[in-house]
């Protein structure tokens, strides 16, 4: 599925959710069924440091496309990086530069990707973009 | 006693929704809220006299001079400083530590040594670390116990004739721990060492008096006390400001100025480059008047009673543990809950309207030291209530059925 229909997608799955509490709860179920990053992954040179919460991130090339790994040591934190992971994870390295993040404030998350919010996410989306840059160039 | 209500209406943004509740306004250690006397003291400043200071013989001018001066004399008396001019208006605690550190750079040696307690804010440590950095002088850190206390014995071997200045918070951002800086300073001086003391925690809660504390320095703020944003002081005794150079060059701070050589205003003015805050220093004096009004005694017995009541409703709950456990402590609960992280539960109860502080505090080092990634602060102040307490333990423990 392309990065734009897996984004309709969760929207469609959060317009079910009748408030921020619901929303919420599942964001801390996506978190705790988040496949762990390998721990051999879990060092300091994939560690986005946040103010917050710490996140760590592995990118792999996988034919002509990019698989990413994350975690992070807050559960809400990591239930983003999880739909963030299900969106750009397994696209090929272009799509990845083209695609947005604008779903995030359609499903009600926005503040949870504001660049002051320190939680590491925003750097997250910038490092995953990076990736594609660096797999992109090396084609 | 005080009328808690009356106070609070005081106080508009306390009768405010956040996410559809009502405020609960626990994020006090990082900045207190403003009375409407101080809200209106800024507005009445640009409607009415609103000038540049000591240049002008205009009425305006004059007025505006008067009003600044009088809140330095205000805040002299408040603090008991022996004279107007040792006190200093700065932008904040950060700015005066910073004049200070800078002003060291002339006095300090390789060899010298700088002393940093273990409880301090970051605010505390840099401008020391960057001071050693540029002198060669050695930074030794005063360590503390599982209490959070910092542990005096070790402080007395660290003294020697090599410290040239101790540094230390009064009460602990953090923690809320008070510390024993009364001894500590007596200590430092048998050792011929200046003490500087941060007192941006303190200032909320107790009247210093910098002479019977016999300190060098003290810097506070003043948005934690009522006052506006960018305001503070740097109390420092008039030989040390005497002695130490002025720390950045411009109008006001001069007697005259010559492409040769320049000479230097006298104290305070040497210290006051350019055109100040003017309506933040006239209001501080506001906040502080306020404050005395409210009065020092019934801010403590209500916020005592309230961290009395916080810590017992807090550790009902269970898995949460409280991180500083001393004894003397301000009204301040840093806490944790056993396996989820301070940001989840501060990101859950502030859609239940409370506002907490969660992370390190800008204390990394004491995080380090307990080996957690942060804790959850709730600091109160004299205008919250128990009924408030309630809300953020309900909260809390909503966050944690969510989260576990």
């Amino acid at each position: 599925m392309k990065i734009k229909e897996i984004q309709n997608e969760i929207v469609d799955e959060f317009s079910m959710f009748d408030d921020w509490m619901e929303r919420y709860e599942y964001i801390i179920e996506l978190g705790k069924k988040l496949p762990l990053i390998e721990e051999e992954y879990k060092n300091d040179s994939n560690l986005i440091k946040g103010c917050q919460s710490k996140v760590w991130l592995q990118g792999e090339q996988n034919d002509d496309k990019i698989v990413f790994t994350a975690d992070s040591d807050a559960i809400l934190t990591k239930g983003i990086i999880a739909i963030l992971i299900r969106t750009f994870s397994n696209q090929s390295a272009i799509d990845i530069i083209n695609a947005d993040t604008d779903f995030i404030d359609e499903i009600g998350l926005k503040e949870h990707l504001s660049p002051t919010r320190a939680n590491g996410l925003v750097s997250m989306i910038k490092n995953i973009k990076m990736y594609a840059l660096a797999f992109d160039a090396k084609k | 006693m005080l009328d808690i209500q009356k106070i609070r209406s005081d106080f508009p943004i306390l009768s405010q929704k956040v996410n559809g509740k009502p405020l609960v306004y626990f994020d006090n250690g990082a900045t207190s809220q403003k009375p409407q006397v101080v809200i209106d003291a800024i507005a009445k400043y640009y409607q009415e006299i609103n000038a540049n200071i000591h240049r002008g013989v205009h009425t305006l001018s004059q007025l505006a001079t008067d009003a600044y001066e009088l809140s330095r004399n205000k805040i002299q008396n408040h603090i008991n400083a022996k004279h107007s001019h040792e006190v200093l208006f700065t932008s904040g605690t950060t700015f005066g530590i910073n004049l200070v550190t800078n002003g060291f750079a002339t006095l300090l040696q390789p060899g010298d040594e700088v002393l940093v307690s273990a409880l301090e804010h970051h605010s505390n440590i840099v401008p020391w670390q960057m001071l050693c950095e540029r002198t060669g002088a050695t930074l030794r850190v005063i360590p503390m116990n599982e209490e959070g206390e910092l542990i005096m014995s070790e402080y007395d071997e660290l003294l020697s004739n090599k410290t040239k200045i101790v540094t230390v918070n009064h009460i602990s951002n953090a923690l809320g721990i008070i510390n024993p800086i009364k001894y500590m300073i007596d200590k430092a001086h048998e050792v011929g060492a200046a003490v500087l003391i941060d007192g941006a925690q303190a200032v909320p809660h107790l009247k210093p008096d910098v002479q019977a504390l016999n300190c060098d320095f003290y810097v506070f703020s003043g948005h934690k006390m009522c006052g506006p944003t960018g305001t503070g002081i740097l109390y420092g005794k008039e030989e040390w400001l005497n002695k130490l150079p002025p720390y950045q060059g411009g109008g006001e701070m001069i007697k005259e100025v010559s492409f040769e050589k320049t000479t230097y205003a006298e104290l305070p003015h040497k210290f006051e480059a350019g055109t100040p805050n003017i309506a933040g220093g006239i209001v501080l004096g506001t906040a502080i008047d306020f404050m005395n009004e409210v009065g020092f005694t019934n801010i403590q017995e209500q916020e005592l009673e309230l961290l009395a009541y916080g810590t017992e409703k807090l550790l009902e709950i269970e898995g949460l543990r409280i991180f500083g456990t001393s004894k003397d402590k301000t009204s301040v609960i840093s806490f944790n809950i056993e396996g989820i992280h301070p940001y989840d539960i501060g990101t859950i109860i502030d859609k239940l309207g409370i506002a907490v502080r969660t992370g390190h505090h800008c204390a990394q080092p004491i995080m380090n030291f307990y080996g957690i990634p942060g804790t959850i602060r709730a600091s109160f102040s004299f205008y919250n209530t128990k009924e408030e307490i309630d809300s953020l333990v309900a909260a809390v423990r909503k966050a944690q059925m969510m989260l576990s």
